[in-house]
């Protein structure tokens, strides 16, 4: 399958950030197009797209707009979730960085379609320049009249609020954010109600990706068949996969989802050293890892669940067989107790004990009956715990059990660094210079 | 609020393959409740929103892949629910959650308060498993650490249910307690400057399903399966919470708030928590009698019979006052034994500042009236407070405003010179008023608003059905006010609600113990009245007292003059009086003066003699709360030696040759029910015109906060911490014309004296100055000067 280079088009031409350079290849020429429809029919146009959300979960997007009431008589917002902080997610931050007008753009026809006369950025705080670079992008448009009061003659107006967040992973997740965005301590909320009913400040808001609003102004430009055209029936379109890990060339892949990761693995030059893929996750730490054998499955949200795993963020992490399997577990489970925002039980207890124990096994001092014993703990979690972080952290251990158990077993006598030296897996280390 | 909605719209359900049928809205774990399945829980609280973080109540929804927490989900119909009755996953997924739960909780059951009464040990019992699998080291903290002087946080044992934050912030309205940090380094905290000062802080340490929050004054000190307890009714205002006293070996151990959902629902405030050493302080437990300018112990046959040569030779100059503290039983044997044994209507039960019109005002329109109840607040379409600061005179009437202001937008309109917190914390609306012009508006009101700010909306709304005053014992102080507000109750058709601060004064009312009022709001100038009270009090009636007697400040000041022959004093405390001065002279020239106390206070210092009684924990009793709601109480301490009021004033009638009857607390109960209700003509409402407001100077306004020096919080040392900060309250205009700026000391003085204490700007009418009224070097009644009168206000220290 080739390459298909939609949002990331343009990327090589050096003044793509601007407002000239992003209108000398056609930007902002959906906005105009968009403005001459009702709102509705591009709620229409983009569900039947089939677009699915790229953060992640994957709800189709046309789905939840329509969700919002109308005629409420309440303000509606649109909030766009821009605090990607998934170990191994990379995707967004260059989109902001290399288009940020795409975003804008995406975020005004968006509005346009749900009714939103104000929508809110959430960017990662610990990503100042994506936030400076989305800024400007906004005040460009503003200057131009493309935002505010009017937009276009219009008559339809919209303000773009750009909110950086405080270092929180669980601010990633929707209703953590909006609480987040309102000025509380970022914990997720209970659902129902659900954003769409009541969300940032208790009224109909909309929380997408950042890569599904860049599609927003392709899919009105272009339609439906075009959208159509690429990726299955499940999962339509294409998908802005970040590779990174142990390939040659890490970095941003433009694909129709269905994709393989094998094709994806040859567009990224292969594994550095021609080293075997040990495991790969198809999306960001949250997701369970896959093996070689899984190299030619298609990158959709359906094969990837029927492999027992997720597509999520489409950012795949590739390991090859330098990497601890308990070590790399480990490390993602230090995260997750690190970001646990404390809110439910299992995630909080859950993840410091695993960590814990995982710890242990790292340094050859588990026990055989621990290793079920982890089973049985992530199966406390997942399912059982407020929001999907829970899920998340319930996630890489059972599925690393699942093809490396030798591995979590040897950890009961014999530390990770005797078989697997640290310095052999880094990427910097000249221990594994060419 | 989580409680199923009044609805009679049924919907179908099966919980634990028990079909029933529930209101639209019951939460699951409610709905369990009915057929006597408990679900473990522990963020679950029926009076705060559902946060489903504990995750302890998974159950299992047909239909749905994951267990779902039964303290947040609405039953829907036709759900089939599985608790842990029937259902393994559930089971399984309860077990897990206490897993966790104990994971990192230190397991310091032995050495912990809650410990016996802990729903984490219960519950760990019930739906945990024998053993836990954890062995890596816990998490530990610093411990404990104290979030105000009453309370200590052991951060350690805390489970993160957000009970006690979400209490601060739904219930309370204080949202000065907060989780902090995140994971498993999430904890309870207050801001490094900021404690968590809120009146209602020691509902958290009950609330709290571990032994994280514990109070300073009762940690360590017993195990509750070593306490008696008893039901009671707290003795310290008019808001009649139902509390449930503790004690061991004699002695009070802590105090909680018992449900009451007419009432009190599940709180009650600080006051009532930890105010409660005094009942031990000080105590006088033998009679005495004066000789030679000394009191000495003398037995009860002695001491009676000097009472009764006393108030027998005095006969026909007497007069009886009693404190607002007195159980309803009690006033009613004060009662009595003035216009039987002493044969004088001069009793009083309002020594505080009080007014011939206020009492016109309380037998007209208050005695032996069922007033709004607290229910009725919830639903009114507006309450009205007039001379009333809820938070600090009547804290559960705070609760309950608060309540329905957020639940539904009850307007609540505060006809005040100056906006309180209190008020912030209904959301209240703040008509302005110059001080003292209470009456004036009140009158403007009742003819349609007139210039009251937002007038004519207030004067329209009270005409509502259903709409009620509450009107604080402050009205006093107002010349014309109780009149203007009964015009208003009657130009509106709104109910009045009288707030008194004091748990007594609504019980000594309804017994007759104020001049002019027989029992059962009964009046004295009432033939037929007369009549019915003879019967029942078996006496002629030509006997009792045919005309209103004397009020307390008219009592005072003929005894100040020394024109009284004979005083019976019973829980009165001079500093509370009106004027103190007088109030201590009139001691001193009385000639001769019976003090029933149960403490040494200025009143005994002056007597002749003096008659020990219990104190609540000692007797049983009723007080009757602001709606005119029996609250009784039970005794704690069933082998105490003390008699009660009643009790002594019987035998001090023997000793008279005359009687009250035997004086114990269920018969004088049963012969003042035996009154039934008066049905006749009321006295006369007052029609006083309104005061003109003085000119001149700042005018005062005072009132009283919950925590100051009051006398029955003394002993207390950690309750004292939470008072607070004493502070003079000015606007900013006036404040610039005083030439003074936040922080600095101001002097008010008056023509009897000054106090210094520092300014605030704050929320209040120009050329107005606000100070408490009995807090640390903060006496009001020391400069002489009545609320609403103008003062001096210099900056800097006197």
């Amino acid at each position: 399958m080739t390459l298909t280079p939609v949002i990331t088009a343009h990327w090589d031409r050096p003044d793509l950030y601007t407002l000239a350079g992003y209108r000398a290849v056609g930007g902002y020429t959906a906005l105009a197009k968009a403005l001459q429809q009702e709102p509705d029919a591009i709620i229409t146009t983009v569900k039947e797209t089939g677009l699915r959300g790229r953060g992640g979960a994957g709800f189709p997007t046309g789905l939840k707009w329509s969700f919002v009431p109308q005629n409420d008589g309440k303000p509606h917002y649109l909030v766009v979730n821009a605090d990607e902080s998934e170990p191994g997610a990379c995707k967004d931050i260059p989109i902001m960085m290399a288009t940020p007008h795409t975003l804008v753009e995406g975020v005004i026809i968006s509005s346009y379609a749900i009714r939103a006369n104000h929508a809110f950025i959430y960017i990662r705080g610990e990503v100042p320049q994506a936030v400076r670079r989305v800024a400007a992008a906004v005040r460009e448009a503003e200057q131009a009249g493309l935002l505010g009061d009017n937009v276009l003659g219009s008559g339809f107006n919209l303000r773009v609020t750009i909110h950086s967040g405080a270092g929180a992973y669980i601010c990633g997740e929707e209703t953590a954010l909006l609480d987040s965005l309102e000025g509380r301590r970022g914990q997720p909320r209970l659902k129902p109600p659900f954003p769409a009913v009541a969300g940032l400040y208790a009224s109909p808001t909309v929380v997408n990706n950042v890569e599904t609003i860049c599609n927003i102004p392709f899919i009105v430009n272009n339609g439906v068949e075009w959208f159509r055209k690429f990726g299955t029936e499940k999962s339509p379109g294409f998908k802005v996969f970040a590779i990174s890990g142990h390939v040659n060339r890490p970095g941003i892949y433009e694909a129709p989802l269905g994709v393989t990761m094998r094709e994806l693995l040859d567009y990224a030059g292969g594994m550095r050293d021609g080293r075997p893929v040990k495991f790969w996750l198809p999306g960001g730490s949250s997701v369970p890892m896959l093996t070689a054998e899984h190299l030619d499955l298609p990158l959709t949200y359906e094969e990837m669940a029927a492999a027992g795993t997720m597509l999520g963020t489409g950012t795949p992490m590739l390991f090859d067989d330098t990497v601890s399997v308990v070590r790399a577990v480990t490390r993602w489970l230090e995260f997750y107790k690190h970001e646990s925002c404390g809110k439910c039980t299992p995630c909080r207890e859950g993840t410091y004990w695993i960590t814990g124990v995982l710890e242990r096994f790292e340094h050859g001092h588990g026990s055989e009956a621990e290793i079920d014993t982890l089973v049985d703990l992530c199966d406390q979690i997942g399912g059982r715990s407020f929001c999907a972080l829970g899920d998340a952290a319930a996630t890489p251990y059972p599925a690393a059990l699942k093809y490396f158990r030798n591995e979590f077993e040897a950890g009961t006598n014999q530390a990770a660094e005797l078989e697997f030296a640290p310095a052999a897996s880094y990427l910097f280390s000249e221990a594994t210079a060419r | 609020m989580t409680l199923a909605p009044e609805t009679s719209d049924l919907i179908s359900v099966e919980i634990d393959g028990v079909e029933m049928n529930v209101p639209k809205g019951t939460l699951i774990i409610r709905a369990a409740e009915l057929i006597g399945t408990e679900v473990p829980r522990f963020c679950d609280h029926p009076l705060l929103s559902p946060v489903a973080a504990c995750r302890m109540c998974l159950v299992e929804i047909e239909g749905n892949p994951k267990p779902q927490p039964a303290c947040a989900i609405e039953l829907t119909p036709g759900m089939k629910v599985r608790t842990q009755r029937s259902s393994e996953v559930a089971e399984k997924a309860q077990q897990g959650v206490m897993e966790f739960l104990l994971a990192n909780h230190p397991l310091d059951c032995p050495v912990c308060d809650k410990g016996g009464e802990c729903p984490l040990q219960n519950q760990a019992m019930s739906a945990g498993r024998a053993e836990s699998r954890f062995d890596i080291p816990k998490r530990t903290f610093d411990k404990p650490v104290p979030i105000n002087s009453e309370i200590l946080l052991d951060r350690e044992r805390c489970v993160s249910c957000a009970r006690c934050t979400r209490f601060a912030d739904q219930i309370a309205g204080d949202p000065k307690l907060e989780l902090l940090e995140r994971g498993a380094k999430q904890q309870v905290g207050v801001a490094n400057d900021e404690p968590f000062d809120s009146y209602f802080s020691g509902n958290t340490i009950q609330i709290c399903p571990v032994g994280a929050l514990t109070s300073s004054s009762y940690r360590f000190r017993s195990r509750p399966f070593d306490l008696v307890s008893t039901p009671t009714t707290c003795e310290h205002c008019a808001s009649g919470c139902s509390l449930r006293t503790d004690a061991r070996r004699g002695e009070v151990t802590r105090r909680l708030a018992w449900h009451d959902s007419d009432v009190n629902e599940d709180w009650n405030c600080d006051k009532g928590r930890f105010a409660f050493t005094y009942l031990s302080q000080d105590r006088i437990t033998s009679p005495m009698i004066r000789e030679n300018g000394e009191l000495r112990v003398a037995s009860w046959p002695e001491a009676l019979d000097v009472a009764a040569r006393g108030l027998r030779s005095a006969q026909g100059s007497t007069a009886v006052l009693t404190g607002g503290r007195i159980t309803m039983e009690d006033a009613y044997a004060y009662a009595k034994f003035a216009r039987v044994v002493l044969g004088t209507d001069d009793i009083d039960f309002r020594a505080r500042r009080s007014s011939s019109e206020e009492a016109a005002f309380l037998r007209s329109s208050i005695a032996g009236d069922c007033g709004p109840t607290y229910a009725d607040l919830d639903k009114a379409p507006v309450v009205l407070l007039v001379a009333f600061e809820p938070e600090d005179e009547s804290p559960i009437v705070l609760l309950r405003l608060r309540a329905a202001s957020l639940r539904r937008g009850l307007r609540v309109v505060a006809l005040s010179p100056i906006a309180s917190r209190g008020l912030e914390k209904i959301r209240g609306e703040w008509a302005a008023i110059a001080p003292g012009a209470d009456a004036n508006a009140l009158h403007a009101l009742a003819q349609g608003g007139g210039d009251v700010p937002n007038g004519a909306s207030i004067a329209q709304a009270l005409r509502q059905p259903g709409a009620v005053i509450l009107v604080g014992e402050r009205i006093a102080d107002v010349s014309g006010g109780p009149s203007a507000v009964a015009a208003l109750a009657a130009a509106t058709g709104a109910r009045i609600g009288w707030v008194p601060r004091r748990a007594g004064e609504r019980g000594a009312l309804e017994a007759g113990a104020l001049s002019g009022l027989l029992p059962g709001g009964r009046p004295l100038d009432d033939a037929n009245a007369r009549a019915q009270v003879a019967q029942v009090w078996g006496v002629d009636v030509a006997d009792l007292p045919i005309s209103a007697g004397r009020e307390a400040a008219a009592v005072v000041s003929s005894a100040a003059a020394g024109g009284l022959g004979a005083l019976v004093v019973g829980g009165l405390e001079p500093r509370d009086a009106a004027q103190p001065a007088a109030m201590r002279r009139a001691l001193d020239n009385a000639g001769f003066v019976v003090s029933l106390e149960t403490r040494r206070t200025e009143v005994t210092d002056h007597a002749d003699v003096v008659l020990p009684v219990a104190v609540v924990t000692e007797k049983s009793g009723t007080f009757i709360d602001w709606e005119g709601r029996r609250r009784p109480f039970a005794r704690v301490f069933g082998d105490a030696l003390m008699m009660s009021d009643g009790r002594v004033l019987a035998m001090l009638a023997e000793a008279m040759d005359s009687s009250i009857g035997r004086g114990d607390v269920k018969s004088l109960r049963t012969e003042l029910d035996s009154f039934g209700p008066w049905t006749g003509a009321r006295s006369a409402v007052p029609s006083d015109s309104a005061a003109v407001v003085q000119t001149g100077g700042p005018h005062l306004v005072t009132w009283r906060l919950l925590l100051d020096e009051a006398a029955m919080q003394e002993g207390e040392p950690n309750l004292a911490g939470t008072r607070r900060r004493t502070v003079a309250v000015v606007s900013a205009a006036t404040a610039a014309s005083l030439g003074v700026a936040a922080g600095q000391q101001v002097t008010v003085t008056g023509p009897a004296g000054s106090v210094s204490v520092p300014v605030d700007i704050g929320s209040i009418v120009d050329n107005a100055v606000w100070l408490p009224s009995n807090a640390a070097d903060c006496a009001i009644a020391s400069l002489g000067v009545a609320p609403g009168q103008p003062v001096r206000v210099s900056g800097g220290a006197a």
